[in-house]
């Protein structure tokens, strides 16, 4: 086992998603990954995986309003497979 | 609301383009914009002049595009404002007064045409869409003190522009009048006007030709929009049309004529009662809504003459009123001075009387006086 | 990997960055996939709520698919022709010289209609501040040429790539504008990445505060990504855009304080911006 902090998290709005995908390139940490759900419109909408920094890009980034971005007060720690 | 001392209302010898300006500032004009043209120019000049002592604006436009649209932002904040030009420049706005018109803004619209050819772009409009303006044609320079200032008043009653068709004469020939402001009673509030205020408060403006609504309000949807627009136009027409007529009781002949020309049409048929000839005329001040009915009345007449400084289009109107009743022949024609941008030689009261003879004495079939020539162009 | 619980808000932390800006009566709306423009337009919506000048902000919107947001953002707003903004700008800005003027307007409908609408309120130093979103193409009609597409880029109308010999050549309208004597604030941003919407966001709060300051007019123009007009998948179009788009019109702040700047200087000023934004995601985040 590992663990992974992370600094922030997100709220996402799958459902106002268009799967453009812009915030997985965006994500620094690389933290951001296309999921296999669809949702009404039929479109795919990210996951977030352990690692988020809370720096906020796919927000900056999401054309369709989708992100809400938070940093916790102490970091929160995941525990991972190696 | 602070008074301020109305210039102009010494009685005074004044050219049409100051009194058109001076009428329209007692109205409560505070902006206009415009860019230069015979005959329109010295209206220009004069709004520039005098517009800024009452704490108005006037923009010399680098266009007539750009005119129009300065005069919609203007409207679009709840002031009284104006474009104008000569029908030449008019032919630029076209887009913008369709779409203005659909937005529901009250713009005044100024053409000091070259002669009586913009008729049907008066009255038809070259833009877009189903649209309509009220279109005013004051006989003198008294008469258009008077009808700038209702059309201030008009375009705000209806939420509609208003155009006021003047020419040559009307923007130079001078007149002793005085510019008094007409009180034409109440106008709504023009709550619709956006000052920012609402901006952020969760019911902010959106002034659209579209019929669209802000979100969570209801939007009336184009086609209940325009069919709105149109009611109202119905409306206008059946309660703003404007004629002034004479001697039309016994009269063989009527004279149909608008604008300065109807001046001189009305004087020669004055001329020819008092010398016993049973003549009348009808003058509509209003070309849009069209006096359908006072053209009406004058189809007990034997010959209907319609006197116009183009090659014919009021008589298209006059034709729908009197619908086959009387027979209509057109009696006037093209005529400019060798500029192009002023009055021709068929504006005489000795031609005119002519004419009218003419229809009088030969009816509808007569063979008129051949149409007199201007002097040779200059260049 | 595991993945994370996204639906809920999270306890223990703080929020930092909202869903839809303030001005937006709802985020949703039915622009394509990838579109830029919703990106810009939030940098210019948030920067009214930070300047704390909602209640006396007016704007004026052309004709193109921002056009749809009209009803949902919460600006008193006038709808005008294609190309013809900048005036109706000038109307309001004349009979209310305390609001806050902004006219929001894409390239075709800016530089092609209505190219010499601008250039005339930017030569009378009109004290307006008109945004444009540049991408390159008239989106809503489905991808065609406009004045500022580049060369070799593929339209609907310039299917080989736009060819000098035979279609011209772009005009650059930040640079125009920015040589004329009553601008006074002129930058070109892009929404190509999170670093280019934070500096984009930058100038518009510069252009509003000159158009404040009553310096004169203010430009800001935005490079904004079309995936679907330049016919390419959107999760590659902030690619395209910085080595297409990117590279002819030149972002950075081409006239501050009435100093025109060389295209060394962006460029150099360019390399610097990008630097720190690098640091600073690195460091965690944007938003400071």
């Amino acid at each position: 086992m590992t663990t992974i902090t992370s600094r922030g998290t997100v709220r996402i709005d799958t459902e106002a998603c268009k799967g453009c995908e812009l915030c997985i390139t965006a994500c620094p940490p690389r933290v951001l990954t296309m999921g296999s759900d669809l949702n009404r419109a039929g479109f795919h909408s990210p996951l977030l995986e352990p690692g988020c920094t809370g720096c906020a890009a796919c927000l900056f980034v999401c054309p369709d309003f989708c992100f809400e971005v938070y940093r916790y007060d102490q970091p929160v720690v995941t525990e991972v497979a190696s | 609301m602070t008074t301020i001392a109305v210039r102009g209302a010494e009685r005074r010898l004044m050219e049409g383009s100051e009194a058109i300006a001076l009428a329209s500032i007692a109205a409560g004009c505070r902006f206009f914009a415009g860019y230069p043209m015979t005959p329109f120019t010295e209206v220009l000049e004069h709004f520039a002049r005098y517009l800024p002592e009452v704490g108005g604006t006037c923009i010399n436009a680098e266009s007539e595009l750009e005119a129009v649209g300065m005069a919609w932002g203007a409207l679009a904040t709840g002031a009284r404002a104006a474009t104008g030009s000569t029908g030449q420049g008019l032919s630029l706005m076209q887009e913008s007064f369709a779409e203005i018109t659909l937005a529901e803004l009250p713009l005044v619209i100024f053409n000091l045409a070259r002669g009586q050819g913009d008729y049907f772009q008066a009255t038809r409009g070259g833009g877009h869409g189903d649209y309509r303006h009220l279109v005013l044609a004051p006989v003198d320079i008294t008469e258009a003190v008077e009808l700038t200032q209702l059309a201030f008043h008009l375009a705000d009653r209806w939420r509609n522009p208003v155009l006021v068709y003047g020419d040559y004469l009307t923007a130079h020939v001078e007149e002793s009048v005085s510019v008094d402001p007409i009180d034409f009673g109440p106008v709504p509030d023009k709550d619709w006007a956006v000052d920012g205020a609402t901006t952020g408060t969760g019911h902010a403006k959106l002034l659209s030709p579209l019929g669209l609504a802000k979100f969570g309000a209801e939007p009336i949807g184009i086609e209940a929009h325009l069919r709105r627009i149109v009611a109202k136009q119905h409306e206008i027409e059946r309660t703003e049309a404007r004629a002034e007529t004479g001697y039309l009781d016994d009269a063989e002949t009527v004279v149909v004529a608008f604008g300065s020309p109807a001046r001189f049409v009305r004087s020669v048929v004055r001329d020819l009662r008092e010398a016993g000839e049973r003549v009348g005329f009808v003058r509509p001040i209003t070309l849009w809504p069209f006096p359908a009915d006072a053209v009406a009345a004058a189809a007990g007449a034997r010959t209907v003459a319609v006197f116009e400084l183009s090659a014919g289009q009021l008589i298209d109107d006059v034709r729908l009123a009197v619908l086959g009743r009387a027979p209509v022949v057109g009696i006037g024609g093209i005529s400019t001075d060798g500029s192009g941008f002023g009055v021709g030689r068929l504006l005489d009261v000795e031609t005119i009387r002519d004419r009218v003879l003419a229809v009088h004495r030969g009816g509808a079939d007569a063979a008129l006086p051949p149409l007199p020539d201007n002097e040779r162009t200059l260049w | 990997m595991p993945t994370l619980d996204t639906s809920t808000e999270p306890s223990g932390a703080r929020r930092v960055g909202d869903l839809t800006p303030d001005l937006l009566l709802t985020g949703e709306h039915h622009l394509c996939p990838g579109c830029g423009e919703p990106l810009a337009l939030r940098c210019l919506l948030d920067t009214i709520t930070d300047l704390e000048v909602t209640t006396q902000t007016i704007g004026v919107v052309g004709i193109g698919c921002y056009t749809a947001f009209t009803t949902s953002i919460d600006v008193d707003l006038v709808q005008a022709l294609h190309g013809r903004a900048p005036s109706v700008a000038t109307g309001i800005k004349r009979m209310r010289p305390d609001a806050v003027v902004f006219t929001l307007q894409g390239d075709g409908d800016m530089v092609n209609e209505g190219l010499q609408e601008v250039l005339h309120t930017a030569a009378r130093g009109e004290a307006v501040t008109c945004v444009l979103l540049n991408n390159g193409v008239f989106g809503e009609t489905g991808g065609h040429m406009t004045a500022t597409t580049v060369l070799g880029q593929r339209t609907k109308n310039t299917i080989d790539g736009r060819e000098a010999e035979y279609h011209g050549y772009p005009i650059l309208i930040g640079d125009l504008i920015s040589r004329l004597e009553g601008a006074s604030y002129v930058a070109r941003g892009s929404v190509h990445n999170a670093g280019a919407v934070a500096r984009t966001k930058k100038m518009v709060r510069r252009a509003l505060e000159s158009q404040r300051r009553g310096d004169g007019f203010s430009f800001v123009e935005v490079l904004t990504m079309c995936p679907t007009g330049w016919f390419i998948p959107t999760g590659e179009s902030p690619e395209y855009l910085h080595e297409t788009l990117g590279a002819v019109h030149v972002m950075g702040e081409l006239k501050v304080d009435g100093r025109v700047k060389t295209t060394d200087e962006l460029h150099t000023e360019n390399v610097a911006r990008q630097r720190e934004v690098e640091a600073r995601l690195a460091a965690g985040g944007l938003d400071g």
